[in-house]
């Protein structure tokens, strides 16, 4: 009976919850790309809020390809900063109008590269460079676990930034210097004749690609490769048993993750409209890391919502704690130049230590649409059991005033016959009632755990 | 002559100074149920890794099926060091990593249950399925090989219900009971199409009622899925019962080989579990 209703409730619905949760993720995901575009109509463009959605979708997109690696296939990589600098540098590279190429390359006489791609080869290609450097370095470095491969990824970042600074890689690079004039966020704006914007579409294009290939690792994730990594990240020694060639598969996370890290990388060089390699120090890295520590790791829904808190925190939110305010005469003691990076410390070291889950855990958007199994019915369960229980019990207390009562009327008889019939009955009748006495007591804890569990469900809600 | 599923020819394995596996041969025929037995530290389950590929013989080889998946010599330091027997006699290094060998027909579960802990029950099968995947990375990642991707999650939820696994289908593997997890180890052991089935102390941890219902469902699964079964075992009365022949090792040396009746009797495998009386 039991197990009946089990298979029953887990097998049926599961088909139509997962429908119907997709269905309305899709509808959330959607309402935020309508909102944008909304937004972006009506308000200012020079509001903080576009560049903060600009550069959230920018890190959203580098932190999911950064979970990728860390959160799904188990490999504690580094280097996202360095794979960024490279998409970004073979995106300007290739990107920079001819005309300007003179102006932009000043002292390497225009460069070496005399031609302009449009947008999205650019960034396609500039994924591709990155992945092809992920390739090359993760020959020797994946064979590296854990820390040593950190320290490995963190290393290789760090080289080609420096490398991407050389003088002798001026004609190509710009050396020191910064690369501009590519086309940036702003330049996706529609403009009518007269030279005004007719349509705002710099905030949105950025959501789109970053939707595009966040929707792309979303389906890696979903299909059997991306099983294989997650059991690489599980149990590496059992997934080489089961026929999973770790070399293979670890490369390949590797050189998916590095694509798109090129991509955001190229993203932000438009969200900058300037790009200089001394900018992509290990700092991002962590600044990535973090966002992904802070949404969940194993979480691509996460990854999204943390990286455009942390953007609004860092760059909107938390501002004021740089500059002196005044309140009345009272000047506010400790705000001032840099104390912002204090209190955002603070609040990542509270996350850390006691939300260590991050914001979603584990969970994705469909999950949070979906009935949810942990905690409701058991506990319905458990209250069904209760109420047998004191049933139980009830028929218990019956059964102790029987025995009284046959006791009595034993005694009054003063039949040894009837007595002894009489005893036997209570006998068997006190089994019972001792019987339904610990089914109550059983019931009662039952109760009490029962409540525990709906504390802690609501406790965790809360 | 029946054909040979399985064969390990003077298999040294050495650690260092210590000689965990010494000179160990043995044949392993279609159809058969055969135990690998012996006290603890014996070098069964170092047996079992050589065969597997997580470790290479330090000296000897592995057939499978008619076919060197693992040959060694002693190099290097090992060349001073080594203490075991016959060499010479395997030059040529033969190597495959575990995935290799699973791929080719020999599928193995662990003493120390190794699950994919966050995954769901149906993942865990479906894993073990990915190696046999007809679609390219890019149709796969693309999720354009839904045909196959159904064909594959249809087959995982078959197997699920043969074994009796399929109401927890939806489970997380990490959230199942001790036995459970013990079967789902078979079940994903299975999926991989394997020829052989290893079977690394599959009973340990379960009370005598639960080992009864183990030693019928291996003979079931021998039976359903055409395989022959290598296991290592301590639960004695599993191990005479479903046996057609028994291997017994102590410190690495094959000590006695046969039927489950033979070796209740071989006095060198009573003195190696028992001990023998001084005189």
């Amino acid at each position: 009976m039991m197990k009946n209703t089990r298979s029953g409730s887990y097998a049926q619905p599961q088909e139509k919850t997962v429908k119907l949760s997709t269905v309305l993720s899709a509808l959330v995901i959607l309402l935020v790309y309508a909102a944008v575009f909304v937004a972006e109509q009506t308000l200012p463009s020079t509001s903080i809020l576009f560049t903060v959605l600009k550069k959230g979708a920018t890190y959203a997109l580098v932190a999911v390809s950064m979970n990728l690696l860390n959160g799904f296939t188990g490999l504690f990589s580094l280097g996202q900063a360095g794979f960024m600098l490279i998409g970004a540098y073979a995106y300007g590279i290739l990107t920079i109008p001819v005309e300007q190429r003179m102006n932009v390359y000043q002292y390497y006489d225009g460069g070496i590269v005399q031609f302009a791609l449009p947008v999205v080869p650019a960034l396609i290609i500039a994924g591709l460079c990155a992945a092809a450097f992920a390739f090359l370095i993760g020959l020797p470095v994946l064979r590296l676990k854990s820390d040593y491969l950190a320290i490995a990824t963190l290393g290789f970042a760090e080289i080609v930034r420096t490398i991407f600074q050389w003088d002798k890689l001026g004609f190509l690079t710009n050396g020191s210097n910064l690369l501009r004039e590519y086309p940036t966020f702003n330049d996706f704006n529609i403009k009518g004749a007269d030279g005004e914007v007719t349509l705002y579409l710099s905030t949105l294009v950025p959501f789109i690609i970053a939707g595009v290939c966040i929707a792309l690792i979303v389906l890696l994730l979903r299909s059997s490769y991306g099983r294989a990594f997650m059991a690489i990240r599980d149990d590496e020694i059992a997934a080489e048993a089961m026929g999973i060639n770790l070399a293979k598969h670890k490369q390949i996370a590797f050189c998916v993750s590095s694509f798109f890290a090129g991509i955001g990388g190229a993203m932000l060089a438009m969200y900058q409209n300037t790009v200089q390699a001394k900018a992509f120090t290990s700092a991002m890295t962590y600044e990535i890391l973090l966002i992904v520590v802070i949404g969940g790791i194993g979480s691509v829904t996460g990854s999204c919502i943390s990286s455009f808190l942390f953007v609004a925190c860092s760059e909107w939110w938390l501002r004021f704690l740089d500059q002196k305010q005044m309140i009345g005469n009272f000047e506010v003691p400790l705000l001032r130049n840099g104390f912002r990076l204090v209190v955002f410390s603070i609040i990542i070291m509270i996350v850390v230590l006691f939300f260590r889950q991050g914001i979603m855990g584990t969970k994705e958007l469909p999950d949070l649409f979906k009935p949810r199994r942990g905690g409701k019915k058991p506990k319905r369960s458990v209250k069904e059991k209760a109420e047998q229980a004191k049933e139980n019990a009830k028929e218990a207390l019956q059964a102790e005033e029987q025995i009284t009562l046959t006791a009595a009327e034993a005694a009054e008889t003063g039949a040894a016959v009837a007595a002894e019939a009489a005893g036997e009955e209570a006998a068997s009748l006190k089994d019972k009632a001792e019987e339904a006495k610990e089914a109550l007591k059983e019931a009662l804890a039952q109760e009490a755990a029962a409540a525990a569990e709906a504390e802690t469900v609501e406790g965790g809600e809360a | 002559m029946r054909e040979i599923v399985m064969q390990m020819d003077n298999v040294t394995m050495q650690f260092g100074g210590v000689v965990a596996v010494d000179s160990l041969s043995l044949d392993i025929y279609k159809d058969e149920i055969v135990a690998l037995i012996g006290p603890n530290g014996a070098g069964k389950t170092t047996a079992f890794n050589v065969a597997t590929g997580v470790y290479a013989p330090t000296n000897g080889r592995v057939l499978l099926r008619g076919k060197i998946i693992a040959q060694g010599h002693p190099t290097g330091k090992m060349k001073h060091m080594y203490a075991g027997t016959h060499i010479g006699e395997y030059n040529k290094l033969i190597s495959h990593t575990p995935d290799k060998i699973c791929q080719m027909g020999m599928a193995r579960t662990f003493q120390n249950i190794r699950l994919f802990k966050n995954m769901t029950v149906l993942e865990n099968v479906l894993v073990a399925r990915h190696m046999r995947l007809n679609a390219g990375f890019f149709q796969s990642a693309l999720n354009l090989n839904l045909h196959e991707e159904r064909r594959l999650r249809r087959e995982c939820s078959d197997l699920l219900d043969m074994l009796g696994l399929s109401d927890l289908m939806y489970e997380n593997a990490a959230s199942l009971p001790y036995g459970k997890q013990r079967y789902l180890e078979i079940a994903r052991a299975l999926a991989t199409d394997p020829r052989i089935l290893l079977l690394d102390e599959p009973a340990a941890g379960m009370n005598p009622q639960e080992t009864d219902e183990l030693s019928d469902f291996i003979r079931k699964i021998k039976e359903d899925f055409n395989l022959t079964v290598f296991l290592i075992e301590h639960h004695m009365n599993l191990v005479m019962d479903i046996s057609d022949r028994i291997y017994v090792l102590d410190f690495g040396k094959l000590i006695a080989e046969g039927t489950p009746e033979e070796i209740q009797k071989n006095p060198a495998v009573i003195a190696a579990y028992l001990g023998v009386e001084e005189e």
